[in-house]
């Protein structure tokens, strides 16, 4: 299991990095934790040249709180998320998450920035940062961008960075609302077989506010407006569940694969839209 | 083939360098230029955890790690911890508990139960079932690797409690 060769670079500034980027075409990859990386470069499935390693640039990491406006440094890792009592107290939903995806050392090396710019699918933050209705900022050549994660995903693996533009930082603002970040998995470490991250918000017995996203359903995560917008005004009773369940599997479109086929995959993911909106609900 | 670097690294306390082309892992760099076969290569794809080592206080899986992202690093793996004149008391309990049989995901195991226990060193069966999750072991069941890491855990804050 050794990778093809290739050039080892470890910039000090985003600046340096996006040079390198920019000199050296797609013949570079940045790497972040690698975790998701390394293992496609070990299979040889990804062919680089040079590799451009993000762990020197300081400006990249931090959890920054502020009100409720959250920003992260793409290079924080899924660990430094979890230890941060800060982040927890103002979005406990993505503690909820991290804690969720793969095992400890995984955690140690992953980074947030990393798991929202691949564009995998079955990565657990994309849909939970469109939940969050986050937003990334890109750096390149021409300068800095702001790209919404509700437009980032095209399909797997292709999203609205290009090629020399690297995501640096996440930010967005957080609600208080109830939150509930549940995976069926088949494993410690696997992927999901459906993932969904919900937030809910009330006004006495009313619901003001309601957000939902899906994981691993489809070949990009999936923001399910329809089925928000089955729970906002309503009371969060039964009826207003079972049509908001409907609207998110309407959304979605899994494939087959060893995780299940598609029925199943579309029962499991009412399954667990179900119990997360009720976790939030218990929360709000 | 890409130009060798120039790697220093201190691994176990001891700065060494050596020489290595950016693809190689930690964990061939480890066991084949330095000589350090304690962690093993298990699966050799990120899950079994048997190369865990310890890399700038974090647990990782070396094979999943270029030697390169360890440039100027502090890394410990269990050669680290304990000699057979001096076990470390996690190396004890796993002896004393029945910790392990074949032992080949061993070194894994208690270099991942140490920096559990550096992070928390008064964990629950729970919270070692979570944090030792990243460590497969075929044999044991795991029953008696959490009982040693809690007997572990128990050992060091007595002697810690008996020093202040």
């Amino acid at each position: 299991m050794i990778p093809g060769s290739f050039d080892y670079h470890r910039p000090k500034s985003v600046a340096e990095a996006t040079g390198l980027v920019a000199r050296y075409g797609d013949t570079a990859r940045v790497i972040a934790g690698g975790h998701s990386l390394i293992p496609m470069m070990k299979l040889r499935m990804t062919d680089l040249d040079h590799l451009v390693d993000l762990q020197d640039i300081g400006e990249l990491r931090g959890i920054s709180v502020n009100g409720q406006s959250v920003e992260i440094g793409a290079m924080t890792t899924q660990h430094e998320l979890i230890a941060s009592e800060v982040l927890t107290e103002v979005a406990p939903i993505i503690t909820e998450a991290a804690l969720q995806i793969a095992d400890p050392q995984v955690r140690y090396m992953g980074t947030i920035g990393g798991n929202v710019a691949n564009g995998d699918p079955g990565n657990d933050m994309p849909g939970l940062m469109q939940c969050l209705d986050a937003t990334y900022t890109l750096s390149g050549p021409d300068g800095t961008r702001d790209v919404k994660a509700r437009d980032f995903y095209e399909a797997a693996y292709f999203t609205a960075r290009e090629e020399e533009e690297i995501l640096t930082k996440i930010y967005f603002q957080a609600n208080g609302a109830g939150y509930a970040y549940e995976k069926q998995k088949r494993k410690i470490g696997d992927y999901a077989t459906a993932a969904s991250a919900v937030l809910i918000a009330k006004e006495g017995d009313v619901c003001s506010f309601a957000s939902i996203a899906m994981t691993n359903l489809a070949d990009t995560p999936i923001y399910a407006d329809a089925a928000s917008s089955e729970l906002v005004g309503s009371g969060l009773d039964q009826a207003a569940i079972d049509a908001a369940v409907a609207a998110a599997i309407d959304a979605i479109d899994p494939a087959e694969d060893n995780r299940g086929p598609i029925e199943f995959k579309k029962h499991v993911a009412g399954v667990i839209l179900r119990r997360a909106i009720e976790r939030a609900i218990s929360r709000a | 083939m890409s130009k060798k670097m120039h790697l220093e690294m201190t691994v176990n306390g001891q700065k060494v360098e050596t020489l290595a082309e950016p693809r190689e892992l930690l964990i061939h760099v480890l066991r084949e230029r330095l000589g350090i076969t304690g962690p093993h290569i298990g699966c050799e794809t990120s899950h079994c955890g048997a190369c865990t080592v310890d890399f700038n206080g974090k647990s990782v899986k070396s094979c999943n790690v270029f030697a390169a992202q360890a440039q100027g690093a502090e890394v410990t793996t269990i050669e680290g911890l304990g000699d057979p004149d001096n076990l470390h008391p996690l190396q004890t309990a796993f002896k004393e508990h029945h910790g392990l049989q074949c032992g080949y995901c061993t070194p894994g195991m208690i270099t991942r139960a140490h920096r559990l226990l550096q992070e928390n060193p008064t964990p629950t069966e729970e919270e070692i079932r979570f944090g030792m999750a990243g460590n497969l072991c075929r044999c044991t069941g795991y029953q008696n690797i959490v009982k040693s890491i809690q007997a572990a855990a128990s050992e060091m804050n007595a002697a810690k409690e008996a020093a202040e």
